[in-house]
């Protein structure tokens, strides 16, 4: 009885989580004819007209380009920068641990539209609006908490002795980070890179704000802006968000276990 | 050696923060200052000629006679309210799934994360297709061949609001979830053993177990829901563009139009220094809620 109860639940869980999707899916790979048919055509005829119109006309490749650049470089930098300051807070005795924590996690609670204005209002100045590394800065700041609470998380697992094994072999502290800490928290620094990138490949508000030229665009931006001469593009919307979902769902399809620790252990463990 | 070993220990420590706090007080702290500054003023980014007015507090009272600045407040509470319910709901029931033990409960996992992972602008534009007003799935389902009956749902004030909240839930339940199970994974087994044998039915386990212990993961599950919720655009901005007739228009939004559709940097600041403040006052209702746990630990 039980094992039926939570076999149906299982089953409606997976369904609903993916029939939509599937569905955009379904849509995608569809004829212009085929998508205002009714009833609805459940098998489509495999066309790949929108895809290639896609790419053609609204030029996917640039969007894609730009999102591959800016996310990449924003997992690259935070990493890098949560390493050393996860790192620090976690292991290092220093003054204002608890403080620098907190601050982090408020910062990961701001709403975008309270420091919009004003980050628009810098990247201008620096006229850094329509650059790559317009966006690379903002999404810095606000993965960093993630970044930095995930990798604290995950040194502060390692025990102590190793590092003081390799203090007393004379290790200076760059050295301890660099040749021991870091292969060791290896795993959980790979955990916080695919929530950075997954981040920074999904995000809308900044991207709408600061890429307002075609060209520097990112596929969110992209595929929101969209449009037919007298329709939506139902199609092309449909073909592209598949390419901009796709590389996700195979991340998280290969890596579902590490997500999910490091999501608790953003958020729960500290 | 000019410095003890702790002195050094505390000079290197020190140094490997500094370039986070660097971009997290530029890019994150000293904008919210800067918001502030700007909500006394008056700026028109389409006349740059007119540079800046200092107005006082001329915004502010603006703001309080705004009848959509008071609609949109009104419904991003409403926003909140349903969707961080409806998601710690089902997010409750997914975890207890997920975290029984069957075969390919990887997958079934996984699966869960798609919703979640899924960029927000692209289930905005799915569930605006399915929401479609000629040949939406939704239409279908309720009205078949019946064509002449089909509605625009995201035309209706109503409807717009309960397809965005679906939306929501949809691609959000799954994190809710995640942060649950995380709190059930820590109860120990023989705790429910020690149940079993006391004559415990799985019902009184549910709600004399496995609810009070996994009550700080719940809550914990619902200030990240909130503070999330409290910032919906994506699909706003998508789905309805906050219509029709405002009834789908949130705090994150309307200061997005104000500042950057109508330029009005001033007065749109204004919008952002009051969803600063709720945010921030229900976070420190919610931290005092949650007890002083999260933060100790972290000292």
């Amino acid at each position: 009885m039980k094992k039926i109860l939570l076999f149906v639940t299982v089953g409606v869980i997976v369904f609903g989580s993916l029939l939509p999707f599937l569905w955009f899916l379904d849509t995608s790979l569809k004829t212009e004819k085929e998508i205002t048919t009714i009833p609805p055509v459940l098998f489509p005829s495999g066309s790949t007209e929108f895809y290639r119109s896609s790419f053609e006309r609204y030029s996917l490749l640039h969007y894609v380009k730009n999102s591959v650049i800016v996310a990449s470089s924003t997992t690259f930098v935070t990493l890098a920068l949560s390493i050393f300051a996860g790192y620090s807070l976690s292991r290092l005795r220093i003054r204002y641990k608890g403080l620098i924590m907190g601050s982090l996690l408020t910062v990961s609670m701001f709403p975008q539209i309270s420091i919009a204005g004003p980050v628009w209002r810098i990247m201008q100045s620096l006229n850094w609006l329509n650059t790559y590394q317009g966006l690379i800065v903002p999404y810095v700041t606000l993965t960093l908490p993630l970044g930095v609470w995930i990798t604290a998380s995950f040194f502060k697992d390692l025990p102590e002795e190793i590092e003081d094994a390799a203090r007393v072999d004379g290790c200076g502290h760059f050295q301890t980070l660099f040749r021991i800490m870091l292969p060791l928290a290896g795993p959980g620094i790979f955990t916080a890179a695919i929530l950075i990138f997954i981040y920074a490949w999904n995000e809308f508000f900044f991207a709408l704000l600061i890429m307002t030229e075609q060209g520097v665009q990112t596929l969110p931006v992209g595929i929101a802006l969209f449009q037919g001469q007298y329709t939506m593009p139902w199609g092309e919307i449909a073909a592209a968000s598949t390419v901009a979902t796709v590389p996700i769902v195979i991340l998280v399809f290969f890596f579902q276990k590490k997500i999910i620790s490091g999501l608790s252990a953003g958020a729960l463990k500290g | 050696m000019p410095f003890s070993l702790i002195t050094r220990e505390r000079f290197f420590g020190v140094g490997l923060i500094i370039p986070t706090l660097l971009f997290v007080s530029l890019f994150a702290f000293y904008p919210i200052l800067y918001s502030m500054f700007l909500s006394m003023h008056r700026i028109l980014l389409s006349l740059p000629g007119l540079g800046r007015e200092f107005v006082w507090f001329d915004n502010y009272i603006e703001l309080f006679h705004d009848k959509v600045a008071l609609h949109s407040t009104i419904n991003t509470f409403l926003f909140v309210a349903l969707t961080t319910g409806f998601e710690i709901l089902f997010g409750l029931v997914i975890a207890l799934v997920i975290h029984e033990r069957f075969r390919g409960r990887g997958l079934v996992r996984a699966a869960v994360l798609v919703p979640w992972a899924i960029p927000t602008v692209v289930a905005s534009q799915m569930w605006r297709f399915i929401f479609n007003d000629k040949y939406g799935l939704v239409n279908f389902i309720f009205y078949g061949n019946h064509v002449r009956s089909y509605t625009a749902w995201l035309a209706d004030p109503f409807f717009a609001f309960g397809a965005i909240v679906i939306a929501d839930v949809w691609k959000t339940s799954s994190f809710a979830a995640l942060l649950i199970l995380a709190g059930l994974q820590i109860i120990p087994d023989d705790v429910y053993e020690a149940a079993r044998i006391d004559g415990a039915s799985t019902w009184q386990q549910f709600t004399r177990i496995t609810l009070p212990l996994i009550k700080p993961a719940l809550l914990i599950a619902l200030l990240f829901r909130t503070m999330d919720a409290f910032r919906v655009f994506d699909l706003v901005y998508i789905m309805t563009q906050g219509g029709p007739a405002d009834s789908t228009n949130v705090l994150q939004f309307y200061g997005y139009k104000k500042m950057f559709a109508e330029g009005l940097m001033g007065y749109g600041s204004t919008i952002s220094v009051l969803v600063f403040f709720l945010t921030f006052t229900i976070s420190l209702l919610y931290i005092r809620m949650i007890g002083s746990g999260l933060m100790r630990e972290e000292a």
